[in-house]
């Protein structure tokens, strides 16, 4: 469990990037933070591995404050996805999945083995091992990143808008096959999106922030659509009509997953190649 | 340390700024072998680095691209005092042409390797957009391709002026002016504060032409593409 | 063995009987000098523009004056310089090594810093995102991806090195330069012809082992063509010094 008592980040030059946060966010699970740009949520995940150290409160991870950690020791027991996924260009894919382990002092043949059945489990075929980043396309850079964050099974997973820049058929497939991935390890994971489709999609809870650093909503997907808690969140959520929306694709998404695998998966694969 | 002091009251000596061993004669000598063939360098390379420059599509471009670049390489290779003293040999020592040709094979190559890369750098979504306000071929060269490949072609021709300035002092070695006279005069007498007069005189032109071209660039490239470029 | 071409007066542009007669002494003497002037300072500028190079980059506020003072020294004729040094470290070759040192060093700041800032922003984050402490995260992920641009500039400092080397001969500290004014005063092209040529031949040579040892160690540089960024060697194009 990670834990937000009273957090925020105050700039030197006066922005306040997070006021005042309180949250706790449940092991196990998937937690979005959501918002517009600017509003804080990529700040409170940063804090949480100290990429960003909070001017005031408290952050623990399972009950540890993360000051008294070194940051390099705490990263590497925390996963961290981000956008361009952040590849190292100079190592060949099974060797980036293996950063962590090996930075941990992993013995190198055992981390390898490792990576090669991480790859499998995020759906890339092995021959790609060998391979440098620039040779894959965008989706499957993506898969590389979320392997090489869990390569070190770290209880907590830190995603900072990891399917953004792929296209949307692709996300969608990279997203159903997160969720899968999810119901096998259970990480605690933190997730950041500007995109409520995406929120609603993934999220066991949501932090919905608004422009200023603040908290607006914290709740389940239903909760959140049944009652949203002021006009901005109102607004967010694309007002009655976004919200109607948002529930049909909810309960769409329950069927598939009723249905068991979705067509998506193939599709994706396809559209990666 | 003294001998540096003797060189600078080399300067004060009588008879240093008149003559045709003087001052402002071995600088009119200098400038006027550099601007010579500074200009020969221009009127080849110039023109050669624009139109190369496009040739941007199909298995010519890969080749023109090759050959403009290794030409680069090679100009560095070159040894200068080797192509200059060879020239004299096979001619005739005390004459300005031969002088010229190493000079402007030394010149040539960055001249055109930066103006060629300066044209290949422009986006093709710039051109697009400049072709689909309807400017013409000239009008996209002149108003857009020119004024962005700028700082590039700058770069290139301020090389190829410090390239050839330092060049023309090595002249004096095989027989003609310009302020390389007084280093091999005084190397021959050994006469240290006349050398390093010499010295003094030729790295404060190249500066002086550093400094030229860092104005010129201030001055005619547009700040918006100054800024893109940085420095 | 017909004349090549030649000169004014019908002497070949290369008698090869002087080569052979001169292989085993003068040659290989001016080569051993011309290897040793020009690589010392390669090595001296390469140790030296590591550090300052990561200092620029680290400290933003030291780059734009090193950056003006290295492109003044590259301004600065290298017979100007030689000559100047003379007064200081005499005929040796000191005089030599040291302004072939700077140039390398005007060279390969920039191609320090520049390489250092190809490093795209969201590899550093992950880094550091993983544990990666600021010593090992230059070591291993920083400077490995900098290395072809560093490399370039490596490469244009050694070729530019092996040709200023030369100049030397004037003042009698020029290696195979020695050849070129040989000629000159027996007015015999063969020497400068031979020296032209080696010069030239070592200056590939160098380039290319150069090119392999840059190779080697980047192979992800040779993977996919589809995305390959346009060659270190357009961003080092200014080369180092000038005769």
């Amino acid at each position: 469990m990670i834990t937000f008592e009273g957090v925020s980040k105050r700039y030197p030059d006066g922005t306040v990037a997070v006021d005042h946060l309180d949250l706790e966010i449940p092991a196990g699970r998937i937690t979005v933070l959501v918002g517009p740009s600017g509003c804080g949520k990529t700040t409170t995940l940063r804090m949480i591995n100290r990429m960003v150290d909070a001017t005031d409160g408290t952050i623990t991870v399972d009950g540890r404050n993360v000051r008294d950690v070194d940051p390099p020791t705490l990263r590497r027991g925390i996963g961290y996805v981000i956008q361009q996924a952040g590849l190292f260009p100079h190592r060949t894919i099974v060797d980036n999945i293996a950063t962590v382990p090996l930075l941990l002092g992993r013995n190198k043949k055992e981390a390898r083995t490792h990576a090669l059945e991480l790859m499998e489990r995020v759906g890339l075929d092995a021959a790609l091992a060998k391979r440098y980043p620039v040779q894959l396309s965008g989706g499957q850079q993506q898969r590389v990143g979320v392997a090489r964050a869990l390569a070190a099974d770290p209880p907590i997973l830190l995603m900072d808008e990891p399917f953004s820049a792929v296209d949307p058929v692709v996300r969608t497939g990279l997203q159903d096959e997160f969720l899968r991935l999810q119901d096998e390890v259970e990480k605690t994971i933190v997730f950041v999106t500007h995109d409520i489709d995406e929120a609603v999609k993934l999220g066991h809870r949501i932090a919905v922030f608004q422009v200023g650093g603040k908290l607006a909503q914290y709740a389940s997907p239903d909760e959140l659509l049944a009652a949203p808690a002021n006009a901005f969140v109102r607004d967010f959520l694309g007002g009655d009509k976004g919200i109607r929306r948002l529930r049909f694709t909810q309960e769409l998404e329950a069927e598939d997953d009723a249905s068991g695998q979705t067509a998506d998966t193939v599709a994706d694969k396809a559209a990666d190649r | 340390m003294n001998a540096i002091f003797d060189a600078l009251s080399w300067f004060g000596e009588s008879g240093q700024w008149s003559g045709p061993d003087g001052i402002p004669s071995r600088l009119a000598e200098h400038l006027w072998y550099s601007l010579l063939a500074f200009l020969i360098t221009v009127a080849i390379a110039l023109p050669l680095g624009l139109l190369l420059g496009h040739v941007r599509h199909g298995r010519l471009a890969g080749v023109v691209g090759f050959v403009v670049m290794a030409s680069a390489n090679a100009a560095r290779a070159l040894p200068t005092l080797g192509l200059l003293i060879l020239a004299v040999v096979l001619t005739s020592a005390g004459d300005l042409v031969p002088i010229l040709i190493p000079l402007v094979i030394l010149a040539v190559p960055p001249v055109l390797v930066n103006t060629y890369a300066g044209v290949q750098q422009v986006e093709p979504g710039l051109r697009d957009a400049a072709e689909g306000m309807g400017m013409t071929g000239v009008q996209v060269a002149l108003r857009l391709e020119a004024p962005v490949a700028l700082p590039l072609i700058l770069l290139g021709l301020r090389t190829a002026a410090i390239q050839i300035i330092s060049t023309a002092t090595l002249a004096a070695y095989v027989g003609l002016g310009g302020f390389g006279r007084y280093i091999m005069d005084g190397y021959a007498r050994q006469e240290y504060d006349q050398m390093a007069g010499g010295a003094i005189l030729v790295a404060v032109l190249a500066v002086l032409v550093q400094l030229l071209f860092a104005l010129l660039r201030r001055f005619v490239v547009s700040p918006g593409v100054r800024l893109q470029t940085g420095s | 063995m017909s004349p090549l071409a030649a000169g004014d007066d019908g002497e070949p542009l290369i008698r090869w009987e002087w080569i052979s007669n001169n292989l085993t002494d003068d040659i290989a003497e001016a080569l051993r000098e011309h290897l040793i002037l020009s690589f010392t300072p390669v090595l001296l500028g390469f140790l030296v523009s590591l550090p300052l190079g990561l200092a620029c980059a680290r400290w933003k506020r030291l780059y734009q004056p090193t950056l003006a003072i290295t492109s003044i020294l590259y301004a600065l004729p290298a017979i100007a310089l030689f000559v100047i040094l003379i007064a200081f470290t005499g005929l040796t070759y000191t005089t030599v090594v040291v302004p072939l040192t700077l140039y390398t060093l005007s060279v390969l700041v920039p191609g320090v810093v520049d390489g250092l800032a190809a490093v795209p922003d969201h590899v550093r984050q992950a880094a550091t995102a993983m544990g990666f402490g600021p010593l090992r995260r230059l070591l291993q992920v920083e400077l490995p991806i900098a290395l072809p641009v560093v490399m370039a500039g490596l490469r244009v400092a050694t070729v530019s090195n092996i040709s200023l080397v030369s100049v030397g001969a004037i003042m009698g500290l020029g290696g195979l330069g020695q050849l070129f004014t040989t000629g000159l005063q027996r007015d015999f092209p063969t020497p400068i012809v031979v020296g032209v040529v080696l010069v030239i031949l070592l200056a590939l040579l160098s380039d290319l082992i150069l090119l392999g040892i840059q190779r080697a160690f980047t192979p992800w540089e040779r993977a996919g063509g589809t995305r390959r960024r346009k060659t270190a060697d357009q961003a080092a194009l200014p080369g180092g010094g000038a005769a």
